[in-house]
């Protein structure tokens, strides 16, 4: 019951802050200087008048405002100005599901080697493999991702001709993009892996489960990982942020037509519409993957259950 | 499991009397443990070296940074050009320390205001308690989760690039870790006893913020500040990424380096240079950052 009561808080912030994001990205459409019909071409005055009135951008801002939450609601994400005919909807159906394919991509290969390294680290602490797994957890962290893309493109595509140069054909295409995004979380991971697993290997009942006779083998799998991994879940929510933004430079580098692709094209271009929409859209996507989340990990996590109960038990 | 702990008793070594040691205060130890992590004191040497390259470069070298030599563009390292010439034929080398003065500047007056912010924030938020802290825990929850980046680049297309507007649209969100923390901290030492003692003799509640319960959150407060740093730096070199960073003529290492992209394929110094100052810069404030953040851990306090 108490869990429930935890769930149905945590969605009620949701909605806040969804409304938040919303709100704010109205408010900054508005202030935009100059108005959304500015061409080369002067246009007469009465037409002028009519578009804005097409567009229902002559009433009042509060019933402006009304309008804009209602086509949120309803997901009607308007017309896109620089590109004749396009709906911004248009726009996130068609560059979306590549961006999702890739983020996935990256999610996995950075969760996966970030469990490998940090587990590696904290296994053999002090020793090569864990100095080396530090070095490239810093290297990770320090270099930024269109750096690390473009260094990638360079050597392992153009010089060595291992990978695709660019665009998203095969297979072998997602793999290089994938790398680029996934080095930040990966060394994120590592880190927060390395740290838990070490906490989790000092306590009791692991020397417990030694002394019991288990092979160390037996100890990591059964009690450590399911530990260690908790931090891991929390971090998930950043790590989708990091994606995003990631997917940014990445699929402009590699020429891939996701929807960071286009979100990149259209602030070059300034099309305030479009990169106002995707930019809800994305916060939409992120608090409700960092809500999933949270929730997955209220369930996964009995001590948050008991928690998060005997804190509302205490309250009354 | 140290095979030591399961000795018998007689062999191990003599247990020694308790070693009287001179007492010493929170911050001298914390600044001794900061002295002996040698990866700190380095981090710590190359950003002051880094620092010198910014402010004194530019007077080591003969050109300007906006100075072009048409002829001699897109030229690599020689014995006149230090770091070679980009696609205008200005030095490299100059406009490298340019960039330096640009990019440490907006990394450090971003993280510096969040500092400023976020202190008051969070000190307000701990310090008062109540009703106060419920309603300002719940805006900074719902502010935290509002993806950071996306923020910063819709308020960039609306304000216009520019250095003060990069400043402004970074420090937007950027406080809101440092509230928590700060906030956190001062929760934590609210209970401690000096604070009561403050108290017991009569001390206003600003007093006992300002004089007692902010310099001791100060470890945290600089770890963290540490580690903003590079956060901006990052963010402004995606921000010039993407078109968004400031404009010519003056430069950042994050224009340099998204200009350089384009011609890595022939003239690779133009990526490498400022690629190479942007990593170092990060990786040692993130390593100086981890330093700090590990000496002014009060669970290592001996």
């Amino acid at each position: 019951m108490q869990l429930f009561a935890t769930l149905l808080r945590k969605f009620f912030l949701l909605v806040v802050s969804l409304l938040c994001v919303a709100t704010l990205t109205f408010i900054l459409m508005h202030t935009i200087p100059g108005d959304p019909f500015m061409q080369e071409q002067a246009i007469p005055a009465e037409i002028l008048k009519s578009m804005y009135h097409h567009y229902g951008l002559d009433d009042p801002l509060t019933v402006q405002y009304g309008r804009y939450l209602k086509n949120l609601v309803t997901w009607n994400l308007g017309p896109s100005f620089n590109y004749e005919g396009r709906t911004v909807n248009e726009i996130i159906a068609d560059g979306f599901p590549v961006s999702l394919a890739l983020g996935c991509e990256s999610l996995f290969l950075a969760i996966g080697s970030g469990l490998l390294l940090g587990s590696l680290s904290a296994a053999f602490r002090s020793g090569w493999q864990d100095h080396m797994a530090i070095f490239v957890s810093a290297m990770g962290i320090s270099l930024p991702n269109f750096l690390i893309a473009t260094l990638l493109q360079f050597f392992l595509a153009m010089k060595m001709n291992l990978l695709p140069i660019a665009r998203w054909e095969s297979f072998a295409h997602t793999l290089l993009p994938a790398l680029s995004i996934a080095a930040l979380p990966t060394a994120f991971i590592a880190r927060l892996t390395r740290s838990s697993m070490i906490e989790v290997l000092q306590q009791d009942f692991i020397l417990t489960a030694r002394a019991k006779g288990l092979r160390m083998r037996q100890v990591i799998l059964r009690h450590v990982l399911r530990n260690a991994l908790l931090p891991v879940i929390t971090y998930v929510g950043p790590l989708t942020a990091s994606v995003i933004t990631g997917s940014f430079v990445v699929e402009k580098i590699f020429a891939i037509p996701g929807l960071g692709h286009w979100f990149v094209s259209s602030v070059a271009g300034r099309d305030y519409t479009v990169i106002l929409n995707i930019t809800v859209f994305y916060s939409f996507f992120l608090m409700a993957c960092v809500f999933l989340v949270d929730v997955l990990y209220c369930i996964v996590d009995p001590r948050i259950r008991l928690r998060e109960g005997r804190i509302t038990k205490n309250q009354n | 499991m140290d095979p030591d702990h399961f000795l018998p008793l007689c062999s191990r070594q003599p247990i020694v009397q308790d070693q009287v040691v001179a007492g010493s205060s929170y911050w001298k130890e914390s600044l001794r443990r900061l002295r002996a992590n040698r990866i700190a004191l380095l981090g710590i040497g190359i950003l002051i070296f880094l620092g010198l390259f910014a402010l004194f470069g530019p007077m080591l070298s003969p050109y300007e940074h906006y100075e072009m030599h048409l002829p001699m563009k897109n030229s690599p390292p020689s014995s006149k050009f230090i770091f070679g010439t980009d696609e205008l034929g200005r030095d490299m080398y100059t406009r490298t320390c340019h960039g330096a003065r640009i990019s440490l500047f907006v990394g450090i007056t971003a993280a510096f205001l969040d500092l400023v912010i976020g202190v008051a924030v969070g000190a307000i938020a701990g310090c008062v308690g109540g009703k106060w802290d419920e309603a300002i825990m719940r805006t900074v929850d719902i502010l935290y989760s509002i993806p950071h980046l996306l923020i910063v680049i819709m308020l960039m297309v609306v304000m216009g690039p520019g250095i003060f507007t990069i400043i402004i649209a970074l420090t937007f969100t950027g406080w809101i870790g440092m509230a928590r923390i700060v906030r956190g901290q001062i929760l934590q030492l609210k209970q401690l006893d000096f604070v009561r003692a403050a108290e017991a003799l009569g001390a206003s509640r600003g007093r006992i913020l300002l004089r007692h319960l902010i310099p001791n959150a100060m470890g945290p407060i600089l770890a963290t500040m540490t580690l903003t740093i590079p956060t901006a730096i990052f963010a402004e070199a995606f921000l010039s990424f993407l078109g968004l960073g400031v404009q010519a003529p003056a430069t950042s290492w994050g224009s340099m380096a998204s200009t350089g992209v384009y011609a890595l394929r022939f003239y690779p110094w133009r990526l490498f240079i400022p690629a190479t100052f942007i990593s170092l810069t990060m990786l040692c404030f993130n390593l100086v950052g981890d330093g700090i953040r590990d000496a002014f851990d009060p669970r290592l306090r001996t």
